[in-house]
């Protein structure tokens, strides 16, 4: 495995408020990564950060993409689109379920096969839905598409942002058998333990903006090293 | 009340006697306002969608800027296209004093701000997110503006249809750089002015109802085309 990301003495704020402190974290390619923390954690700043939406206010985050490194400042667009990223709540464009789906090919000039798109609507169990307005789909449809619109592309990482919240049972099950499928690399947020336990390789503990700790999936889970995590995990208040 | 009346009637034996002069200067009102709303909203959507999706330093000074010019005093703007126009005028050379494309140019002036800016307006509100997820997706800044534009298209129908009023209700500018010529340059708003001042109210009126006619025609036409458009992106 090779590194796909890495991230050096990473510092972000929002004026004055300094929402990251990240002094080294690095990401394998092929792995899947959890991050799990509290609420204003700033792990939907660090997604943001590997989705190079935004670039850190100190320090570097680079990406491994055909043979050369890059940061935020010197991505070319070609290479930016091997990064997709799945938004917490995701925005329907105004157009059908099967041109959302089409969107992200559409703009990379490809060509759309329609049997392509049905397949993958066949996936997300959309296909009865095709050509309905996106925005009339459920909470849970909506993100399942939006999922699709970012893995019919050929990314090499998925970014999630806690992809499964609010959602039932079924449609957490339908999404996570979806990634599990994946052999891109997969960097998910989310609040649920068990998940991040069946889904990644590896999981990473964000605490007030400081990666408190990283590591394996069951070890991780199973013997927590820092006091914090341990506490984080049993399910103590954490402020 | 009778004026009014008698003013409804002459519009109606005007629009039925087909009278040449009448449909001249329709032919003429169309002419001027369409160009006008054209070069408005090829220069004012995407420079309004343009602004709309980006900050810098003295956005809100421009903001200022572009909000004052949709107020341009329309007898201001056609001043400064007549003293442009004119042979002592930078632009004397294109000989457009009193022509059409002089109105032209005055009613783009006057209409092109409100386009800009009520187009911005239609972008701001969308949904920032919008904006993320189209760069999460991979846009380049030309699909990121056209896409934007389609997302905000309801306010984008408006911003022109705004526009659009405030040409063909446009007066001040048209008399001053057109100068109201029969035959070359009268437009149904100038020609009112005449007739009233020539104490015809009722056929001053007649052309009135004429103008609220065709702008609620018009109106009805890019009220059509939104629709169209919304459905073909749904």
């Amino acid at each position: 495995m090779s590194e796909l990301y890495q991230l050096h003495d990473v510092t972000h704020r929002y004026g004055e408020r300094t929402i990251l402190t990240l002094p080294s974290l690095t990401i394998q390619q092929g792995e899947t990564f959890a991050l799990i923390g509290a609420s204003g954690a700033g792990k939907s700043t660090l997604l943001r950060l590997l989705a190079m939406l935004e670039t850190p206010s100190q320090g570097t985050v680079k990406i491994h993409l055909e043979r050369a490194w890059y940061d935020g400042h010197q991505l070319p667009l070609a290479q930016r689109r091997k990064i997709g990223m799945v938004f917490q709540t995701p925005i329907m464009l105004t157009r059908s379920v099967l041109e959302n789906l089409a969107f992200g090919l559409q703009i990379r000039g490809e060509k759309i096969v329609k049997a392509r798109l049905m397949a993958m609507l066949e996936q997300l169990q959309l296909a009865h839905v095709a050509t309905a307005p996106a925005y009339t789909l459920s909470g849970g449809e909506q993100k399942r598409l939006a999922l699709g619109r970012v893995m019919i592309l050929e990314t090499e990482v998925i970014l999630l942002d806690e992809p499964t919240a609010n959602l039932d049972p079924t449609n957490i099950a339908l999404i996570e058998g979806m990634l599990q499928k994946q052999q891109r690399t997969i960097i998910i947020i989310t609040h649920n333990f068990f998940q991040a336990r069946r889904l990644a390789d590896r999981v990473g503990f964000l605490h007030n903006g400081e990666l408190l700790e990283v590591g394996q999936a069951v070890p991780f889970f199973n013997q927590p090293q820092h006091p914090v995590t341990r506490s984080f995990l049993s399910g103590e208040m954490l402020f | 009340m009778t004026t009014f009346i008698q003013g409804f009637k002459e519009a109606i034996l005007l629009i039925w006697s087909l009278d040449p002069t009448l449909l001249e200067i329709i032919n003429h009102t169309l002419q001027v306002t369409l160009w006008a709303l054209l070069f408005a909203s090829v220069l004012g959507v995407p420079l309004g969608a343009m602004l709309g999706l980006t900050s810098f330093r003295g956005k809100g000074f421009v903001t200022t800027i572009i909000h004052t010019a949709m107020g341009l005093p329309p007898v201001f703007v056609g001043l400064v296209v007549y003293l442009l126009l004119s042979n002592r005028g930078v632009l004397g050379d294109l000989d457009w004093l009193f022509t059409r494309q002089g109105i032209v140019v005055a009613q783009t002036i006057i209409g092109f701000p409100i386009v800009m800016g009520l187009t911005m307006s239609s972008i701001q509100q969308v949904n920032h997110q919008y904006k993320t997820e189209l760069l999460a997706l991979g846009v380049n800044p030309f699909q990121l503006v056209l896409t934007m534009i389609q997302e905000a298209q309801k306010g984008i129908f408006v911003a022109i249809a705004s526009g659009f009023g405030r040409i063909i209700a446009e007066v001040g500018a048209v008399m001053l750089v057109g100068g109201n010529i029969e035959g070359k340059t009268r437009v149904l708003t100038t020609a009112i002015v005449l007739e009233t001042r020539q104490g015809r109210f009722d056929l001053a009126l007649a052309l009135g109802i004429i103008l609220l006619g065709i702008a609620f025609c018009l109106h009805l036409v890019i009220s059509g085309i939104q629709g169209r458009v919304a459905t073909t992106l749904q």
